[in-house]
């Protein structure tokens, strides 16, 4: 059987060369079996051109570092098999983070910041006491933890959020999915008020419109549409506390 | 002279995964500046692959009643095949409990103990009603005791976004998307590190009181493996390429029973230990013949050479390929598989199109981890080098000798992070900051040299991939699970062409800015250098010890080699040279495993 021919028009940027606008340049390859983007763009760069730059870590859907809009569509380039794409198949970095080169995003930079905005880690005043056992925990929360920590911080929902693209200070569904796993956690000993000061803003939680882009583009199948429902409950409650304390 | 950024610190950790994070914490809690390099954003560390669990005998679940430091000692001991140092081994076994706990402190949402009914190998286990909430444990090869503690199927992602969670509320500078090129030295002592800049292509020097090697494994050495990318080794190279620091046991590389084929992505361990079967291409499972105590869960040496044992007698699947065994974990039931493994499932799923509920998983031994590394002594400081130390997968503290236990490596990160971190910030606070800058000048010098030699196109003949894929191609075909000594012989004369080939790359491209090509062109005569102590290492010991394994000298050979390769670069003869050191051994004589070739005899012929 003879195989598919593909062509996939790439989003070029040299920050090298500033004078060359960024363009789309085509590529052709025969498709093979069980391709994935992460074969074709490697193949790319090795056989027709060494300078083309993209990000791959783990090569498989675990680290995030190869969100990118694979037909318009944010998602892990990773996973992305050739049998599901048609013939030609447009790539173009994420947008919201800066551009680094070609497909190359820095979305590092981008999710520390968020992480440092909402303080992402636990607040608390003990200390860890090497001779005692662990605190109890149900398994139940314990596993409703996980999910919520389970974002990889590959940046698709971002990428694809109408608010994060006009309003470069909103931390999105992943930076308020962020926030509610450290609400749920006991360990953190914010309160209310505490949460309500790092994520009851136009940069959080209420810069959302809720048209849950974020939820169908979650590469990894984080629940966002029901940790953002869970955040505005709180803040939401947490509000009326306040307003009422006043 | 090159226009280069200077950074100036306390500490310099190059290597932002688990184990340079880990050191962090500890030396910046002692008021120490801290500055960690990593060629990614820290989350994106090879670290956060990892699924399976991490070992420490808290004894909290049914079947790891009894348990104690003291087995996980014994279990870690004869995994290695003798060959770790005991004195570690004993220090780690005794503070992994605290670590597993102390991460808990700070946030991993470790899966606890449940009453949950749970059926293993037929049999129904029943929890202690007292131990509910604790952390529980799965089994893993290689142990007596079930003592992996684990997150769902994220471990060490879990994990890593924990221990970076506290270096973010600690401040430590993070610089990411910066490759560190060589070490700034003066043969005696390290002050640094000569950095690249993966943004911008820029050259930087990192001054410091103390150096820390933290850059993990080379498993991208053999091509197909089971590592991420970037585990390419760089930090050994720049290492080995002082002239001064030994790699220990570099021969000593595990291959894991189950990387999914054709890609290598790893199925984890978890897999086995909740129950999952090996089967040939007649549906037959197989382990109990070779291995009827332990089964699929003999440690992965044993294990993997069971496999190519039973392929090679034919019993393999054919695949476009090449042969492949199956793995199956339907009898485990939907449930199960989608909840506490469900990333196989996932993986299944996205790169080969198959549901683990119903089919079965193609998979073959694949490279997995390295044993070998940056030789150090227990406190983690560097041999040969002063004002240098090195931990997790880059180093060999020697927790691990010639086998790594499945769960002992995340463990190893954090409790040397603990350990080793202590060390090094009670080290930095008398350690001075006297470096030369002509010293520095020059190191950055012989960096911008290289950089414009290949960027200039003036000589040189070889390309960079190619190259690189000849390599990776010795390794597969000479130095796999199964060694001889000709194929050694053969894959030594190879890499000693290559080594000097990748003397004289040639770019295709311009070089210019952060060139990808570029980048790996730096990175090639290292790893080159790295293949040829692994090759070397291997044709030079004459006995079976762990993974290591000669057919033509298939015994482990305690009265000539116990003990443990040194492998320096010299310059003068233009190839590794190979040294040796007794192992320490305090409490466990040398004996029988318990599994694999010396206590179950060939199999049966069927
Ligand atoms: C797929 C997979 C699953 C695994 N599962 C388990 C498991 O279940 N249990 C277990 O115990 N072990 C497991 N392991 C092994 C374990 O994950 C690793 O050994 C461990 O995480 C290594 O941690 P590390 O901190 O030493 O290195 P890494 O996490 O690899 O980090 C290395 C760091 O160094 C940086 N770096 C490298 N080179 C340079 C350079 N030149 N300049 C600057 N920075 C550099 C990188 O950017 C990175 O930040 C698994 C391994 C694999 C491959
Ligand atoms: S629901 Fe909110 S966070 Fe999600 S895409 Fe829409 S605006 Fe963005
Ligand atoms: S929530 Fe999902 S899409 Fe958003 S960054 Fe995390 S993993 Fe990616
Ligand atoms: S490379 Fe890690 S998610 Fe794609």
């Amino acid at each position: 059987m003879a195989s598919r021919e593909l062509t996939f028009r790439i989003l070029r940027y040299n920050p090298e060369t500033p004078d060359v606008k960024p363009h789309l340049q085509d590529f052709h390859l025969n498709e093979e079996p069980g391709m994935t983007l992460f074969i074709v763009l490697n193949r790319l760069r090795e056989e027709q051109d060494p300078s083309l730059r993209f990000d791959f870590v783990c090569r498989a859907s675990i680290c995030g570092s190869c969100g990118m809009l694979i037909n318009g569509k944010p998602n892990l380039a990773c996973k992305t098999l050739t049998k599901a794409l048609p013939d030609v198949t447009t790539l173009m970095p994420l947008p919201v983070f800066k551009l680094l080169g070609d497909l190359s995003v820095d979305t590092g930079v981008w999710f520390r910041d968020v992480s440092l905005r909402t303080e992402s880690w636990v607040h608390t005043d003990e200390v860890f006491d090497p001779d005692a056992a662990e605190e109890k925990m149900d398994n139940e929360l314990a596993k409703e933890i996980y999910e919520a920590e389970r974002c990889i911080e590959c940046g698709c929902c971002i990428g694809g959020c109408a608010t994060a693209n006009i309003k470069p200070s909103f931390i999105g569904a992943a930076g308020i999915n962020r926030v509610a796993r450290f609400m749920m956690d006991p360990r953190d000993k914010r309160t209310e008020q505490e949460y309500f000061e790092v994520v009851a803003s136009e940069d959080g939680v209420f810069g959302c419109v809720g048209l849950m882009a974020c939820d169908d583009n979650c590469p990894v199948g984080v629940p966002l549409r029901s940790q953002l429902a869970y955040v505005r409950r709180k803040m939401a409650v947490a509000g009326w506390h306040m307003g009422r304390g006043r | 002279m090159n226009d280069y950024d200077l950074f100036v610190t306390d500490v310099l950790i190059i290597g932002a995964g688990l184990a340079g994070e880990r050191a962090a914490i500890e030396a910046a809690s002692q008021g120490l500046n801290v500055t960690i390099l990593s060629l990614v954003p820290p989350r994106r560390s090879h670290s956060a692959a990892a699924q399976g669990g991490m070992q420490a005998a808290l004894g909290n679940a049914a079947m790891g009643q009894g348990d104690s430091p003291d087995v996980h000692f014994a279990d870690t001991v004869k995994g290695s095949d003798w060959g770790c140092d005991q004195e570690v081994a004993r220090m780690f076994v005794d503070m992994a409990p605290v670590a597993v706990r102390e991460a808990a402190f700070w946030g991993v949402p470790w899966t606890r103990v449940t009453m949950d009914k749970r059926i293993y190998d037929g049999q129904e286990i029943h929890e202690d009603p007292k131990k509910v909430g604790l952390i529980t444990a799965r089994n893993f090869g290689g142990t007596a005791k079930w003592r992996t503690c684990y997150t769902a199927d994220g471990t060490g992602h879990a994990l890593l976004y924990t221990t970076d969670s506290m270096v973010l509320k600690l401040g430590v500078t993070v610089h990411d998307r910066v490759e560190a090129l060589s070490l700034i030295h003066d043969g005696d002592r390290c002050y640094g590190a000569v950095a690249r800049c993966l943004r911008t292509g820029n050259l930087r020097a990192y001054s410091a009181r103390t150096t820390v090697i933290a850059t993990g494994g080379y498993g991208r050495l053999y091509g197909v493996s089971t590592n991420a990318v970037i585990n390419e080794g760089t930090g050994m190279a720049i290492a080995l390429e002082t002239g001064k620091v030994p790699l220990g046991n570099m021969e000593a590389v595990q291959f894991h029973p189950t990387g999914l084929v054709p890609s290598g992505i790893l199925i984890t361990e978890g897999a086995r230990g909740d129950g999952g079967y090996l089967l040939d291409k007649n549906g037959y499972r197989f382990m109990p013949d070779y291995e009827p105590k332990k089964k699929e869960l003999a440690s992965r040496d044993v294990v993997s050479r069971r496999m190519i044992q039973h392929m090679r007698a034919g019993y393999g699947v054919d695949s476009p390929y090449g042969p492949h065994l199956w793995l199956d974990i339907r009898h485990l039931g939907a449930k199960h598989i989608e909840t506490n493994l469900r990333e196989i499932t996932s993986i299944c799923r996205k790169f080969n199109g198959i549901d683990p509920v119903h089919e079965l998983i193609p998979v073959r031994p694949t490279q997995h981890y390295s044993m070998g590394g940056v030789r150090v002594n227990k406190h983690g400081y560097v041999y040969g080098m002063k004002n240098l130390f090195a931990l997790g997968e880059a180093a060999c503290w020697d927790l691990h000798g010639f086998n790594r236990l499945g769960g002992n490596s995340l463990a190893e990160t954090i409790v040397s992070g603990k350990i080793i971190g202590e060390k090094i910030a009670e080290f930095t606070k008398d350690a001075l900051l006297d470096v030369r800058s002509s010293l520095i000048d020059q190191h950055v010098h012989d960096q911008a040299e290289r950089i414009e030699k290949l960027r200039a196109k003036k000589s040189g003949t070889a390309d960079v991939f190619r190259l690189r894929h000849e390599m990776e191609e010795i390794l597969r075909e000479h130095v796999f699970v199964f060694r001889t000594e000709a194929a050694l012989a053969e894959a030594v004369e190879q890499l000693h062409a290559l080594h000097v080939r990748a003397g004289d790359l040639r770019l295709r491209g311009s070089g210019l800015g952060a060139d990808p090509e570029l980048s790996a062109a730096l990175r090639l005569p290292g790893m080159v250098k790295l293949a040829y102590c692994i090759a070397k290492g291997a044709l030079a010991r004459t006995e079976s010890r762990g993974s290591h394994f000669r057919e033509d000298y298939p015994k482990r050979d305690d009265e000539n080699w116990l003990k443990r390769t040194l492998a320096y670069w010299s310059y003068e003869k233009n190839e590794p040279v190979l040294d040796y050191e007794p192992v320490v051994i305090t409490e466990l004589p040398p004996g029988d495993r318990g599994y694999g070739e010396a206590t179950s005899g060939p199999v049966q012929k069927k």
